[in-house]
């Protein structure tokens, strides 16, 4: 019996039946065994989509980890060749001593390059930088007809857009050459400030995302009245002078599921409440370890678990500038209504620098991105109604996070599917991909 | 800078040994069959600023031992460390119905490991220094039902190792026995192994690493596996031979 696998978000509850890959001149004959053998698959990295995005509608994946291993290097042009399943974490331990970083990061460091490709993530400089798939130069994809083009922005330039942002539709992502960002040390100049309102965070994002390498908000979805759009705006920038070192502290675990969730309405109440408090009224600066600044969570390994057996789903949307405001008071306001509060809300505000990719997430304006204990109201009521505000704001969802969207709103969202589909690989078909084009 | 030689270098365990030892200075002399397999390792140790020469063996052919050794020694110059590695799974069921199989397989994980020891022990011991490091198993502590022939060639392994420690003692060389339990490793892919008991290569690694340095005699590792193999050697054979280990 082979390991099973599942989302980060834990929900939808299918078992993957993990084939894991360890070799490259493998990768080959071991989807070629997938395909035979269960009709399609899916290419499954580090695990960390949050919906079912990562899981194959045959429930037999291609786990990609085993193909961990660095290619080439070239140190005075800061790139990268490495094989699809090695981590974000291991490109920074390798690169940091060099003073090379990844130019574009998620919150967490534990994807995979290919991952990070299928998602196109994006990170905290969205607005300086735009999307990983920007800085993607190359990479080698794996079809089920037996090619293995590679491609760029110029050499099979079709599928590279359909791949990057394609949700691991188009082929098996073998390897990946990246092109990383010159830093000087790996500490990080943090500017930080709390505001009192949504309003608030407009004024301050205006100011501080032009003259800031990372921004990011945290805010307070529980809080109502006088209070509610309260939160915490946090800035960055690569210091220039300090060590370049790779953060070696040792990490917590949740060793196991308790079996309820521990996220409920006392805990949200006294984290949000305490974390808001925590930070300072004035603006203040400080120089902080990247690890702490991009990945708060992943100190503690296995947190998704904290969520107990029934799971948990993220909603993450994007609203187009115009509209920000407004929609996002409305999101925020529906939301508090509900009682069903997050852990971590996050908003921020994302740049106009175009993806090379045909379904990237970001567009031009304000993400939010909120977590929810699993419970049947989520996808029944309160899910509902915050799509409408989004649909009726012009924004989207990120199918990176997402176990609910409807397939009609996918299509209006990501209208170039259609080209993605056209080139998606028969042997390939994640639950997400099934569930929003209805094949 | 220190040398490491490595056989059995495409080894799930041996990769992650060889990573953990590239964060210094290190010049590897990688020895496998597949070189394929061995050049995708080589290049990962040379991006992780490791000089690598790579080189391909079959254990089996003991006739090619020694002009490994002369190449590896051509290399690197003297060894500090020296790590075996290489072995197969064998699958007991098909070696008790297949003579040639069962001694083709005792040769992998036995013979060959004590043909290639005896070369290099006694090249180690003109340069009186560095470590030996052999992979065998705790399957060696015990003959199961399950895999004999296997463990058979591990207990061959450590019975050897202790010998050779004992020898080469008294020339400044150190010898480590290292005996890992379940493993998750492509070796070990498709396996049914007890979830709980199953390490991962990286932190097998580890231990070996930290037990080279310490100049451990025997490793267990994970560390709990000293403590099953107490238990698992202490059970009577009037017992043990009812059991379906």
């Amino acid at each position: 019996m082979a390991a099973t696998l599942d989302s980060w978000g834990r929900y939808p509850g299918f078992a993957q039946t993990a084939h894991p890959v360890y070799w490259r001149d493998q990768l080959a004959d071991s989807f070629a065994d997938l395909v035979q053998a269960h009709g399609s698959g899916l290419a499954y990295g580090n695990g960390r989509s949050y919906g079912d995005s990562c899981l194959a509608s045959s429930d037999h994946v291609l786990h990609m980890r085993g193909l961990d291993r660095f290619i080439s290097v070239d140190w005075e042009a800061g790139v990268l060749v490495a094989e699809a399943g090695v981590t974000l974490d291991e490109v920074l331990q390798l690169a940091i001593p060099h003073g090379w970083f990844l130019p574009v990061t998620p919150g967490t460091k534990y994807v995979t390059l290919g991952g990070a490709v299928a998602n196109d993530v994006h990170g905290k400089n969205h607005h300086v930088r735009g999307t990983f798939g920007r800085h993607v130069r190359r990479f080698a994809l794996l079809r089920s007809d037996g090619s293995y083009p590679i491609c760029s922005l110029t050499e099979n330039a079709e599928l590279f857009a359909a791949t990057v942002g394609g949700l691991g539709m188009t082929g098996v992502i073998a390897w990946v050459e990246l092109a990383l960002m010159p830093i000087k040390s790996s500490r990080i100049d943090t500017t930080t400030q709390r505001f009192g309102s949504l309003a608030e965070f407009f004024t301050l994002s205006a100011e501080l995302d032009a003259a800031h390498e990372y921004t990011v908000s945290w805010v307070d979805c529980l809080a109502s009245g006088s209070s509610a759009g309260r939160g915490v705006f946090i800035a960055g920038d690569h210091a220039t002078f300090g060590e370049l070192e790779p953060d070696r502290r040792p990490k917590l675990t949740v060793p196991l599921t308790p079996p309820i969730s521990a996220i409920n309405r006392l805990s949200l109440w006294l984290f949000n409440h305490s974390y808001y408090l925590a930070h300072p009224a004035q603006r203040t600066r400080q120089k902080v370890n990247y690890e702490p600044y991009f990945y708060p969570l992943d100190r503690i390994l296995h947190w998704n678990r904290i969520y107990g057996p029934r799971g948990f789903q993220q909603y993450q949307c994007v609203i187009p500038t115009v509209a920000a405001q407004p929609a996002m008071q409305a999101l925020l306001q529906a939301i508090a209504v509900s009682g069903h509060g997050s852990f971590l809300a996050v908003l921020k505000c994302c740049g106009d620098i175009a993806s090379p990719g045909l379904m990237s997430f970001p567009l031009p304006g304000v993400s939010l991105a909120l977590d929810f204990p699993q419970h049947a109201e989520l996808d029944a009521t309160l899910f509902p109604r915050l799509d409408a505000i989004v649909r009726e704001a012009g924004g989207r969802l990120y199918p990176a996070k997402d176990a609910h969207m409807t397939g009609d709103d996918f299509r209006r969202f990501y209208p170039r599917w259609e080209q993605v589909e056209a080139l998606r690989d028969p042997a390939l078909c994640s639950r997400f991909w099934q569930r929003v084009t209805r094949i | 800078m220190r040398n490491i030689l490595i056989v059995g270098a495409n080894s799930a365990i041996a990769a992650a040994c060889a990573r953990r030892w590239a964060e210094q200075p290190a010049t590897f002399f990688l020895v496998a069959r597949d070189t394929g397999k061995l050049e995708q390792v080589a290049a990962d140790l040379r991006v992780r600023g490791a000089a690598v020469y790579a080189y391909g063996l079959d254990c089996n052919r003991f006739e090619d031992h020694a002009a490994m050794l002369d190449a590896c020694q051509q290399a690197l110059g003297s060894i500090d460390i020296a790590l075996i590695a290489h072995g197969t799974l064998p699958d007991q069921k098909a070696c008790e119905q297949d003579v040639a199989l069962a001694l083709r397989e005792f040769s992998s994980n036995g013979l060959s490991v004590i043909a290639l020891l005896t070369l290099l022990a006694n090249r180690m011991e003109v340069q009186r220094q560095g470590c030996i490091a052999v992979i065998s198993s705790v399957a060696g502590d015990r003959g199961r039902p399950s895999n004999y022939l296997y463990g058979t060639a591990k207990a061959a392994v450590s019975t050897f190792c202790e010998g050779l420690r004992a020898r080469m003692f008294k020339v400044g060389v150190h010898v480590l026995t290292i005996k890992p339990g379940f493993v998750a490793t492509p070796m070990t892919a498709g396996l049914p192994l007890p979830g709980p008991l199953v390490a991962t290569p990286e932190k097998v690694a580890g231990d070996i690493v930290a037990a080279v340095e310490r100049k451990k005699n025997t490793l267990y590792t994970p560390w709990f596996w000293a403590l099953i193999m107490m238990i698992i050697r202490s059970v009577p054979t009037a017992i043990f031979k009812k059991a379906n280990l």
